[in-house]
């Protein structure tokens, strides 16, 4: 998978949270998605569920902590995708 | 101390969703219950209730895509579109950008929040998947979901609470609000209370024995307060919600007066001298009606119209011979009386609300609604008081002031005051 084309899943998985419509129509690598896109912080673990199903992954709790950006989620998913 | 009104209602029964729909469904005495297959599946004797019917695009009017994801609570729903309702209905505002407001709160009751939502926790918890349960179980599932969400959605800065005392949690909610307005803490509070509907909020009244199992085939006949075939009371689900504010505030703001409410009492019989944990101690009920006749600075002789608790279980002829005593007026000169619950069946911790949005409809438009299913009443009843009074159809006349009450387990006891506002 390509990084446009992880790009591409991501977004629509957080599309259903994000808060601010202009920084989602611009979501990039460095896109944050509390500071950015206003996700409200208790609906990351959604945003966490969503991913695991997306790519049929588990996300541990230590990964979890450092989900919180697209660049980050990018590096996650591609290391779990890799160790499958 | 000021003078508390009522603004705004808003209701979600199953006889009509929405005010329009509701006032005109107890004017014809059209019956919501209906028969479900489901409660028949999973072996209920009694397989008929009262379900308010909403589609997807109504709920898409009241909750976010955001707020409706993973979400499972139809109480919630139920509350939250019942207290919109209500807030619009007396001309404030729903904005989710609007300024806070510290003048303005909620006392918004439930018997048990979002047990379809808790049910699925449950199942994923038990399979070892408590990591998947999401961020939502919580906001459902806490008794104080429904005031959490409409404090949210209103942006409500007083007291945002939810109260739960079993069947008489609406009537209560009515009365905490009226009681923070009334001492000075608050303008403005939106009172209510909503119920689940469905097999796990209704399994244990079905395991009690005290739903009917006799009118499976024959839905709208089953819920039938003071009637002789009375045989158990209908399950139902709902919610009612009622802007309470103050008289000056009502006026400063042009607002449309529905009625006033003069007061109250809400008591228990302490499961003491004849109460139990599910059966009134007709003395406290009694005392409960005389304090609210008290505290509304009222003679009982100015009642002209009871909305009684009556579920269609046994205990009806208590219950009117309680208000006889209470009121000290029988006969001929007993106040009209009429049970919702013959509509809309037992909507339990969301009955006090709703019945009481029908009771203040009929201070403002001058009616008394039928009760249906009694034309057999029980004999019971016609020796403390005649006939007439148990309207069948709907009996235009003169009202200005009328009382509700709602008794419930735990013999608790709520009773409120209604008058014409003019």
């Amino acid at each position: 998978m390509t990084n446009d084309e992880l790009i591409a899943k991501l977004k629509t998985i957080v599309q259903p949270y994000i808060q601010d419509e202009e920084a989602f129509k611009n979501l990039n690598e460095d896109t944050d998605f509390i500071n950015d896109l206003k996700i409200n912080s208790a609906n990351l673990v959604d945003v966490i569920l969503d991913v695991e199903d997306e790519f049929d992954i588990r996300i541990e709790n230590d990964d979890m902590e450092k989900m919180i950006s697209v660049k980050a989620a990018m590096e996650i998913v591609n290391e779990k995708l890799a160790a499958k | 101390m000021s003078r508390v009104v009522i603004t705004g209602l808003g209701v979600v029964a199953p006889n009509g969703v929405g005010l329009e729909a509701f006032s005109k469904a107890i004017k014809n005495g059209e019956s919501g219950i209906t028969f479900h297959q489901q409660l028949a599946d999973l072996n209920f004797s009694c397989c008929i209730g009262g379900i308010p019917q909403i589609s997807e695009e109504q709920k898409l009017e009241y909750l976010t895509p955001l707020q409706l994801r993973g979400f499972n609570s139809s109480g919630i729903l139920y509350g939250c579109m019942a207290g919109i309702d209500a807030w619009k209905d007396a001309g404030l505002e729903v904005d989710a950008d609007s300024k806070l407001d510290f003048d303005s709160g909620t006392v918004f009751g439930t018997g048990t929040s979002g047990v379809e939502k808790f049910r699925e926790a449950i199942y994923k918890l038990d399979d070892k998947q408590v990591k998947r349960l999401g961020s939502t179980v919580v906001v459902q599932t806490m008794a104080s979901g429904i005031s959490a969400f409409l404090g949210g959605i209103l942006g409500l800065g007083n007291q945002v609470t939810t109260n739960s005392s079993a069947c008489t949690t609406g009537t209560e909610a009515i009365l905490m609000g009226y009681d923070r307005i009334k001492s000075g803490q608050a303008k403005r509070m939106l009172v209510g209370s909503c119920s689940d509907d469905g097999p796990y909020i209704w399994g244990g009244f079905d395991a009690m024995r005290v739903m009917t199992y006799k009118h499976n085939e024959s839905p709208e006949k089953g819920s039938r307060p003071m009637s002789a075939t009375a045989s158990g009371f209908v399950p139902g689900a709902g919610a009612g919600a009622l802007v309470l504010e103050s008289l000056e505030s009502a006026l400063d703001r042009n607002a449309t007066i529905y009625a006033e409410v003069l007061g109250g009492n809400i008591n228990s019989g302490g499961q003491r001298d004849g109460g139990t944990m599910t059966a009134p101690n007709a003395e406290a009920v009694q005392r409960c009606i005389k304090d609210a006749i008290i505290n509304a600075n009222i003679s009982s002789n100015d009642i002209d119209t009871i909305n009684g608790h009556l579920t269609a279980t046994s205990k009806d002829g208590l219950e009117i011979e309680n208000w006889t005593k209470a009121l000290n007026r029988k006969g001929d000169d007993f106040p009209y009386i009429n049970s919702l619950k013959s509509m809309v069946g037992h909507c339990l911790a969301a009955a006090g609300s709703i019945e009481s949005v029908a009771t203040v409809l009929q201070l403002k438009e001058q009616f008394v609604f039928p009760n249906i299913n009694c034309e057999d009443v029980h004999p019971e009843i016609l020796t403390l008081i005649s006939k007439e009074k148990i309207v069948t159809q709907k009996l235009e006349t003169d009202l200005n002031i009328a009382i509700k009450a709602s008794f419930g387990f735990g013999d608790v006891n709520g009773c409120v005051i209604f008058k014409r506002y003019n």
